[in-house]
């Protein structure tokens, strides 16, 4: 099951673990990443938390906690290179695994139309 | 995530248009408010490339939301502009022979710097080029102080462009005009295609290059011109931002402004023998007895170059601590960000006197850490100016 952010994330879910990155259209907004902070596995978030931290040639910029969970893997390959989420966000470039306190808050996000309604 | 790049959330409708508005949106330019004017920040190919590019080719830039400004002596006598602007400035403005340009400050009673800017010898007037965000407040600054004496004016009919990089020379030369013969700060006036121009053998980049002030009603045509080289990339103020700081340039009202003094800033090479203590013509400029006190003692803190150790960028803002648990404050980032030429973090800021040393090391605090940097000398990259 596919989700969106209105923050720009994206959620494969699969069980009660969420693959979380950002999305292919705030990818293109941010421009050429340069630096990745990802959280530290066995870390946990509320929805809303700033998880990570992305950082182009200009500006840092908070990716938010999607929904309630503890982290349970990261992506350390946009760690040593920050340009793939410029160049595969929504495949290669996730940014960590999450164990959801509550698969069926799941329900609340967005699907695939409402988000590309909302970047329309 | 965070929409910090979503400047269409912002009021876009008072914003002014340079006119090279409509050509930055063919050109698929993201626009951003900037010192009040609709700006691009960057284009299609992205920031990283149009930096590395102007450092190995060449770079265009709009630059027209800057202030164009001419100084005209009533007496016809240009040693009379140059006096009346020493008033104001702690530049050596009589001793810049006809076709030099300067860099200078405007200084306040207090030491503290209104803005800094250009200052040309164009013969029978001084041409200044000042800060778009400062270019109302520096206009009646300079009509109070000089008005007396000097017609001020403003030149809202004219563009300014920048050409920046290796390759400028050979592009211009190839395009109009002999500009191989001018050196770093000569200043000609010279036809681009039949468009009488200003030229410039400067900019803010650290690289060789030039600006170019074109009357309005040419500047998009002398703009597409350069754009047709394939040399010549258009460049947003995105990589504008990451070239001065690798190339240790201050930007006004980040790393320098109102509170702070041209020694706290390591400008006193802009401020020429002849206006220190000492000189022919030692001071009688606002501020003067602070700033020729700090030459002579020094001043409490200096800007300097930080290097971070890691990857992670340290952006202006932040604090830094001569330890590593953030309890001796020493100063703080006023610049700072990922240098592409440099391929890794570059910042600068203020620290204590004691502290500014090229080789200490220090702390800045990014997201509650402590992360490791080292006063640097500056510039980041080698300046490739035409002396």
């Amino acid at each position: 099951m596919l989700k969106f952010t209105e923050e720009h994330e994206w959620l494969k879910i699969e069980g009660d673990v969420a693959t979380v990155g950002i999305t292919e259209h705030a990818a293109g907004q941010l421009g050429d990443l340069v630096f990745v902070e990802l959280p530290e596995a066995g870390a946990s978030f509320a929805r809303g938390d700033s998880a990570a931290t992305v950082e182009s040639v200009k500006a840092a910029s908070d990716v938010y906690c999607p929904l309630d969970g503890e982290i349970v893997e990261v992506n350390q390959a946009i760690v040593d290179d920050p340009s793939l989420v410029n160049s595969d966000p929504q495949g290669a470039a996730w940014f960590f695994k999450l164990k959801l306190a509550d698969p069926s808050a799941a329900n609340a996000l967005l699907d695939e139309a409402a988000y590309k309604e909302l970047v329309a | 995530m965070r929409q910090t790049w979503r400047p269409d959330l912002e009021d876009i409708s008072h914003l002014k248009h340079t006119p090279l508005n409509a050509l930055h949106l063919s050109l698929g330019a993201r626009m951003v408010p900037f010192a009040g004017y609709d700006m691009p920040v960057q284009y299609p190919e992205g920031v990283l490339k149009e930096h590395l590019h102007t450092r190995a080719a060449a770079g265009l830039f709009d630059v027209s939301h800057m202030g164009q400004i001419t100084v005209r002596p009533r007496s016809g006598r240009i040693e009379d502009a140059a006096l009346a602007l020493e008033k104001l400035v702690p530049v050596d403005v009589l001793g810049l022979a006809e076709g030099r340009q300067r860099y200078g400050l405007f200084t306040n009673d207090e030491g503290g710097i209104l803005d800094d800017l250009m200052i040309t010898n164009l013969g029978d007037h001084l041409f200044l080029v000042v800060n778009a965000a400062c270019k109302d407040a520096d206009f009646e600054h300079l009509k109070k102080g000089l008005g007396d004496t000097c017609e001020v004016t403003m030149l809202d009919d004219r563009a300014l462009v920048a050409l920046q990089g290796p390759r400028a020379e050979a592009v211009l030369c190839e395009l109009w005009a002999d500009v191989a013969s001018m050196r770093f700060l000569d200043v000609a006036e010279a036809d681009l295609h039949d468009v009488a121009c200003i030229i410039s053998r400067s900019g803010y980049t650290g690289e060789d290059g030039f600006e170019i002030s074109i009357p309005v009603a040419s500047a998009v045509d002398v703009t597409q011109r350069l754009l047709e080289h394939p040399d010549v990339m258009p460049i947003g103020l995105g990589a504008r931002d990451s070239l001065r700081l690798e190339a240790g340039l201050c930007l006004y009202g980040n790393d320098i402004d109102t509170g702070t003094t041209p020694v706290e800033a390591a400008l006193e090479w802009a401020i020429q023998k002849s206006r220190r203590s000492g000189g022919v013509r030692a001071g009688g400029f606002p501020g003067a007895e602070r700033i020729l006190a700090e030459f002579a003692n020094g001043a409490k803190r200096r800007r300097v170059g930080l290097k971070p150790e890691g990857r992670a960028p340290v952006r202006g803002g932040a604090k830094v601590y001569a330890d590593a648990d953030g309890k001796v404050a020493v100063g703080a980032v006023t610049s700072g960000g990922f240098g592409p030429s440099v391929d890794g973090p570059v910042a600068m800021g203020y620290v204590d006197a004691a502290q500014a040393g090229n080789g200490t090391k220090l702390y800045a605090e990014v997201r509650g850490k402590y992360l490791p940097l080292t006063v640097t000398a500056l510039p980041f990259v080698k300046q490739t100016y035409k002396r």
